[in-house]
């Protein structure tokens, strides 16, 4: 089974955002892999050891993916690919990641591709299927179950609480929830193989794209973080009192209920 | 510019949602003037182009067909490529939901269009048509515009008013009739696990429950004070991983970012994974026994106590005063 996994880098999730000069200060973050993309990562390497084949994980970013690839590597993936735009995009949007990683793609001859179900950065959720559609094949999002025999996949979805069970055949995309599965930490040994494991890094030259052809469509023209929320009111007093109080409050105040 | 705008009108158990009449208010804004068409999929949907219309559409164009009975992505994307073909418009908008999110970005790459997800609010500055959306799990903000092509975005429940409902607007409704071909996804069997009636993503009022719930049982208490106030109840990921709960019901960065005008944080410490998905509700009440808890710090009230004692009170309390009113 020949399996693709889409990665992108993201800010660790205990990040305050702060905002320098226009755009999102980087300086001094951590970053990670996307939350939803170790779930796929995961469920790669074990489709991988339950039907044999190999595991390669994708990411369109800069030098400093490399981290997270190898971080993938680690977990038991076989073979990573950057695809560094840093020295020819200066802007991209998600039809920008979408064609890049299809044009990647269309020629690999991939059984089965993984994707997040959602950057918690970006948080559109849109490259999962843009870049099945542009592949042409079927897709699944927000998976919590995943079951492959032969060509045909059985595949239950998340779907605001319910759960459908979907059958579909492969070459597919499924994109991640939460749920899926339980991502394992790269063990020591992990470790110690990523770092001769292949990790092969492209531009986008090498894809025969030109800037042209990734020109975002739209743009971003400012970021702003929301209101800084006041710490508001602890009630006081015998708490039968203190719940009437807050009733009232929400009642004749805030006219919420 | 005015512009002809879709909107994608959604259908969950025979009704409109409420999502579609705000996607209706936003393409009104979009359309600049212009028009706004609501589009209906399924196997029996003609009879609400009537609600669309009185919601602010300027006329319906239905597509019904068997096949259509259920979403898949290529089902309604055939079904809505021909509307698109038939219309030519410069515009589409559907909720982001479930289906809008799965859908949406399919019908974009075919377009060879962009797509703004997840949008909070739109309006026309500048003369440019800028929409907001949160990013960072709604730790910031974006403001974006189209550069180039079709103008498409997908809302996010709650947060765009709907036009007030006039049932003496009038408006053509047609109907398509369109082949629907292979369906490469089947759905066998649709397991319902959502508590019965408010969906988390539309829901005014959210009660949601922490590690300090302490069982599966301890939810109880929550779900009744849901249904006085006709709300979901929601999780923090505490909760979920320690299996009071499911996942579907995980609110945060991790989860599902809400809204609501009123949440209710309850056996909560506030972590800011948590934070991300609800700090921007309108209205934040914390119960939480240590007085010292992170989530005091972005609620608006706070009861310092044993939410098992808190809740059942509170459920009382609301009782009454919704019974007068
Ligand atoms: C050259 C370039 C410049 C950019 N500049 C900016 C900028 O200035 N400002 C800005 O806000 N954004 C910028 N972006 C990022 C872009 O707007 C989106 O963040 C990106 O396309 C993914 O969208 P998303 O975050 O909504 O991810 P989603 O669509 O929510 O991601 C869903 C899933 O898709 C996959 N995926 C997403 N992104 C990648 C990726 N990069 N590689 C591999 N798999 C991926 C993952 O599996 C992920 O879980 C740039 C992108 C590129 C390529
Ligand atoms: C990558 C990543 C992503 C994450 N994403 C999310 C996410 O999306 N959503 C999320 O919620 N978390 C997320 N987390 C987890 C987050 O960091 C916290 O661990 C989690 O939110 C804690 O849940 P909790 O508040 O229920 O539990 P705790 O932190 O254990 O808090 C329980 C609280 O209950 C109170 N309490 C106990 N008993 C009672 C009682 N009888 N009455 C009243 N109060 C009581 C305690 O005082 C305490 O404050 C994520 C973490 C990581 C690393």
């Amino acid at each position: 089974m020949n399996i693709y996994v889409l990665m992108k880098r993201t800010f660790d999730t205990e990040e305050k955002i702060t905002i320098s000069g226009g755009q999102i200060n980087e300086d001094g973050a951590e970053f990670i892999i996307n939350p939803y993309d170790e779930y796929a990562i995961e469920e790669a390497i074990q489709v991988r050891d339950a039907q044999g084949g190999e595991v390669t994980v994708v990411s369109v970013g800069n030098e400093e993916t490399e981290k997270q690839l190898r971080t993938a590597l680690a977990m038991g993936a076989d073979k990573a690919v950057l695809i560094n735009t840093e020295d020819d995009l200066e802007y991209g949007d998600q039809f920008t990641t979408a064609k890049i990683l299809s044009e990647y793609l269309k020629d690999k001859d991939a059984d089965l591709i993984i994707a997040g179900n959602v950057a918690i950065d970006g948080g559109s959720g849109q490259v999962g299927p843009r870049v099945a559609e542009l592949l042409n094949i079927p897709y699944v999002t927000t998976i919590t179950k995943l079951d492959i025999t032969g060509s045909n996949a059985t595949v239950v979805r998340d779907v605001e609480g319910d759960s459908e069970v979907i059958e579909t055949t492969l070459p597919l995309l499924v994109t991640a929830q939460q749920g899926l599965n339980e991502p394992r930490y790269p063990s020591l040994p992990g470790i110690m193989k990523a770092k001769k494991k292949p990790l092969d890094e492209l531009e986008l030259d090498d894809l025969d794209l030109e800037e042209d052809d990734v020109e975002a469509k739209t743009k971003t023209i400012e970021i702003y973080l929301p209101p800084k929320k006041e710490a508001g009111k602890v009630l006081e007093g015998e708490l039968a009192d203190q719940v009437k109080e807050l009733v009232n409050l929400l009642h004749t105040e805030a006219k919420v209920v | 510019m005015a512009r002809k705008i879709i909107v994608l009108g959604e259908v969950r158990d025979g009704s409109l949602r409420n999502v579609s009449f705000e996607a209706v208010a936003a393409a009104k804004t979009a359309s600049e003037g212009g028009e706004v068409v609501g589009v209906l999929i399924g196997d029996s949907v003609n009879a609400l182009s009537g609600e669309l219309i009185h919601y602010g559409a300027d006329r319906v164009i239905t597509v019904e067909n068997e096949k259509l009975k259920q979403y898949t992505p290529d089902g309604y994307s055939q079904a809505l490529m021909a509307v698109i073909d038939a219309e030519s418009p410069e515009g589409l908008i559907f909720g982001h939901t479930s289906l809008g999110k799965d859908l949406a970005p399919k019908v974009a790459a075919k377009l060879n269009s962009g797509l703004i997800s997840d949008v909070t609010g739109l309006e026309i500055a500048g003369g440019n048509l800028v929409f907001t959306r949160p990013i960072y799990s709604g730790k910031a903000f974006e403001k974006k515009i189209v550069t180039d092509g079709l103008v498409f975005a997908t809302i996010r429940p709650n947060n765009i008013s709907p036009l007030e409902k006039d049932e003496s607007r009038t408006g053509e409704a047609s109907s398509l009739s369109v082949d629907i071909k292979d369906l490469r996804t089947i759905i066998k069997e649709v397991v319902r696990k959502a508590s019965e009636g408010v969906d988390l993503s539309e829901a005014k009022v959210i009660i949601a429950g922490g590690r300090g719930v302490k069982s599966e049982e301890g939810f109880e208490p929550l779900n009744e004070l849901a249904k006085v106030l006709n709300g979901a109840v929601g999780a923090s990921r505490g909760a979920c991983d320690a299996d009071y709960c499911d996942y579907s019901l995980q609110i945060g960065q991790t989860g599902k970012v809400v809204t609501p005008d009123l949440y209710i944080a309850c056996g909560i410490s506030g972590a800011i994974q948590h934070l991300a998905g609800m700090s921007n509700s309108k209205v934040i009440v914390a119960i939480n026994k240590d007085p010292e808890a992170n989530i005091f710090k972005v609620a608006d009230y706070g009861i310092v106590g044993d939410l098992f004692e808190v809740v059942p009170l509170l459920t009382e309390e609301f009782r009454k005063i919704l019974v007068n009113a």
